[in-house]
């Protein structure tokens, strides 16, 4: 089922995920604001939303500086992996029937492998940036992510029993009678918990928690370096918006509107709400985010595979 | 648990609160009377300055930035020769305004003073002099004071007697 011009889809997510991760700046600022009190940025032009544009000009005019005890060739790629590795993720969602760049029948494990490569971003960031601050920040990256990409993994199994495949697009159709966030409440929960970790937002961005670690891996780096982390993690934050979307909410099904616009309103509305936990929770202790990783999510994961693997078992 | 949840709500419900943000230039906000920005210098009812040019507002300033000159017109009314205050040092604490004995020097509800170059924010006597009489209407401290002017002798002022000859009081 991939699509008749594989082309036009490639160019199209890309330049639509492009956008929507350089909208999503203003997106975040209006509703943090909105949600603190304030206005945000509504000065440059209609409701502030040409601030993306400044924000970016002003970010392709500063001083790219690689300071002098770098290690070059690292910390040159580095935010570059992030980047990549999101991307190559966006290959297996699918938006609509026919608009999906690459019709994986492991589409799921594929996600799942470069969610998991994108960690190599923050860890190489933080070791080649020959900075205390910086090491900090991708040693915790590195322990947060493996800790919760393992249950990230597991809390996606009962949907791949339910639904019996690994395909996305099979994963969609499978939904057309009952989302699975009725059957899989406990593995939606549980996915989104690891999506916040993954995406290292808000109540686990541990990595660079500015008031700790100055800004974490990315304490050394500066112009459209930096920004292309920032790129990475607002793409991240769609990814994991779409991939709820997709596995929990029934990605592009839907009465009346035409599949994608379906897509388009279940993932903003899960990055609003991932603006909305930025804007509500604070940041716990690096013990307690281990320890709730390890201790309650790891079992409530394997209790609840178990479950769907008995039901499923004795239902069919 | 229970209350990350409910924290996300009530944060969310903030979503129907009115936003406290008052969009400066557009809007201007309220600014008390008494607020204390730009300082002038006023006038008496009549139109005569009211600065006696007696240097206490100086010598209160914790920053020293005002700079004055006392002098005496022909009248005998001492007041200002020059008067300066450099705005780029004053911390707009209303001290002066304080000290000074003849409500004078006043600060008033104006802070956009903003400059281009430091040096223009140094007021001369011809910048800070305004014509009205600021917040204390009727005020005028040569008709309420008891020392003699020009056209004014002892014991003329208002609410004063006319002195006392001290050798009628002989027994």
């Amino acid at each position: 089922m991939t699509s008749p011009y594989p082309i036009l889809s490639i160019l199209g997510i890309l330049i639509v995920g492009l956008s929507i991760a350089a909208l999503l700046i203003w997106v975040e600022r209006r509703l943090l604001a909105l949600w603190q009190d304030r206005y945000g940025p509504n000065r440059v032009g209609p409701f502030g939303l040409l601030q993306v544009l400044a924000d970016t000009i002003k970010i392709f005019m500063k001083e790219d500086w690689i300071p002098p005890f770098v290690d070059k060739p690292i910390f040159v790629v580095a935010p570059a992996i992030v980047f990549v590795t999101v991307l190559m993720s966006f290959a297996v969602i699918p938006v609509a029937p026919g608009i999906i760049v690459s019709d994986l029948n492991v589409g799921l494990l594929f996600f799942l492998a470069m969610s998991s490569l994108g960690v190599y971003s923050v860890v190489l960031a933080g070791w080649s940036s020959n900075n205390k601050y910086a090491l900090l920040g991708g040693l915790r990256a590195s322990a947060q992510m493996l800790s919760y990409e393992v249950f990230m993994g597991l809390s996606l199994m009962g949907v791949v029993l339910l639904a019996g495949s690994f395909s996305l697009p099979a994963i969609v159709e499978a939904q057309k009678k009952m989302w699975f966030v009725i059957p899989q409440f406990l593995g939606f929960v549980l996915f989104l918990i690891a999506g916040f970790a993954e995406t290292r937002r808000i109540p686990f961005d541990l990595p660079e928690s500015e008031s700790e670690l100055v800004a974490g891996y990315h304490s050394e780096y500066s112009g459209m370096k930096f920004g292309m982390f920032f790129v990475g993690e607002y793409m991240g934050v769609t990814l994991i918006s779409a991939m709820i979307s997709v596995l929990f909410f029934g990605g592009w099904l839907g009465p009346i509107l035409p599949g994608v616009v379906w897509f388009l309103i279940k993932t903003f509305f899960f990055i609003s709400f991932f603006v909305l936990v930025r804007a509500a929770l604070p940041r716990p202790r690096f013990d307690q985010l281990m320890s709730w990783g390890w201790k309650v999510m790891l079992p409530l994961t394997l209790a609840n595979l178990l479950v769907t693997g008995a039901v499923v078992l004795f239902w069919r | 648990m229970f209350s990350i949840l409910r924290t996300i709500w009530y944060v969310f419900l903030h979503s129907f609160r009115k936003r406290i943000t008052v969009q400066y230039p557009d809007q201007k906000p309220y600014l008390a009377p008494r607020y204390r920005g730009r300082i002038i210098l006023s006038r008496d009812p009549d139109g005569g300055e009211r600065c006696v040019a007696c240097n206490l507002c100086a010598v209160a300033c914790p920053v020293g930035c005002i700079a004055l000159q006392a002098t005496e017109d022909e009248n005998g009314r001492r007041y200002p020769e020059f008067f300066r205050i450099n705005f780029s040092r004053c911390i707009f604490c209303g001290y002066c305004e304080e000290a000074c004995p003849t409500y004078a020097i006043q600060l008033t509800p104006d802070f956009e003073i903003g400059e281009f170059h430091r040096k223009n924010l140094v007021y001369e006597k011809e910048d800070l002099l305004i014509d009205g009489q600021g917040k204390y209407p009727g005020y005028n401290f040569w008709r309420i004071a008891g020392v003699k002017i020009g056209g004014k002798d002892k014991g003329e002022a208002a609410h004063e007697d006319a002195p006392v000859d001290v050798h009628t009081l002989l027994p």
